[in-house]
């Protein structure tokens, strides 16, 4: 259930942590998390997925971006590129023979892996929201703050955003990134059944979601 | 009302829905004078900026920082009319 693998790092090598499914068997699925908030909230649903997918044969692995849940790594040095890095490293690590990323995921997944890509969100409209939480929290704490000025400071210098200390090559990166899909089949929500689990102000399970694409996993890479 | 306003309110309850984790039917209750942001203790700041994120993108409309106030959020009605008239200058 508890797996590690060697990552990348700044200061050398470090371990990271996985939840994971091994028992050794030939369809090994990597699951690329959702950036930021996105991840917390659609956590449970994919980790029922990954038991559905446990009970029909198939090893599944949900690392940890480095920065991130239990990561010991700085958030602040975290970017792109060292996510896509790590994801990469964590694909071979483990021999994932698949690959499914979720929403932010899709922009640092290992995209040379068959597999799926579920409602893939862009760059720019992750960092928009994260500018606009700030903006708002920062209004109801009776100051006036400025996306554009914002974004500006936070490009040469990071930025703080809903509680995330970003550095400025992530901020960088986030503006123009775009998933590069190439032959994952995308699967959008509406095959899910109910509202995405991202948008969920309190996150919380949804089986019958997980069920359903635990099916569409499962129908995918057996073809 | 015209059919693009009915449309607005119920892609509006729609995106409320998966937003708060609400039943529709609770959300088809929603009437002008339900309140939103400080009667609903989910709608914390992150939640807002996904709420009118997600409401960009199904409306298609732009939603600017400074027409983001508390009377914008307070009541479904106040939301409704913004997005409504968003809804009109865009046709």
């Amino acid at each position: 259930m508890i797996a590690s693998w060697p990552c990348p790092g700044p200061h050398g090598q470090s371990e990271e942590y996985a939840f994971a499914f091994d028992r050794g068997r030939m369809v090994r699925l990597l699951i690329v998390p959702a950036l930021f908030d996105e991840a917390n909230r659609t956590r449970r649903m994919l980790v029922d997925t990954m038991r559905l997918l446990d009970e029909a044969g198939v090893d599944s692995f949900l690392p940890d971006l480095p920065g991130c849940n239990e990561s010991l790594q700085d958030f602040s040095a975290q970017s792109l590129h060292a996510w896509q890095r790590a994801m990469t490293q964590a694909a071979r690590h483990f021999g994932a023979t698949d690959v499914l990323a979720v929403r932010g995921g899709a922009l640092v997944f290992p995209h040379t892996l068959p597999g799926l890509v579920l409602e893939p969100a862009k760059g720019g409209s992750i960092l928009r929201q994260l500018l606009r939480a700030r903006v708002i929290s920062a209004r109801e704490a009776g100051r006036q703050e400025d996306s554009a000025a914002l974004l500006e400071a936070g490009r040469s210098e990071g930025l703080e955003l809903a509680g995330w200390h970003c550095g400025a090559s992530l901020i960088a990166g986030l503006e123009s990134a775009t998933a590069q899909i190439e032959g994952q089949r995308i699967v959008s929500q509406s095959e899910l059944g109910g509202g995405g689990l991202w948008l969920r102000a309190e996150p919380a399970a949804a089986p019958e979601q997980s069920a359903a694409l635990a099916q569409i996993v499962l129908a995918e890479i057996a073809t | 009302m015209s059919d693009t306003e009915s449309d607005t309110d119920s892609t509006l309850r729609a995106i409320l829905s998966d937003v708060l984790g609400l039943s529709p039917d609770r959300v088809a209750a929603f009437d002008a004078a339900t309140g939103l942001f400080g009667d609903l203790p989910e709608l914390d700041s992150m939640a807002v900026a996904g709420l009118l994120t997600e409401i960009e993108d199904r409306l298609d409309v732009v939603i600017e920082d400074d027409e983001v106030d508390g009377e914008l959020l307070e009541s479904y009605g106040n939301l409704l009319a913004f997005l409504e008239g968003k809804v009109a200058e865009k046709a």
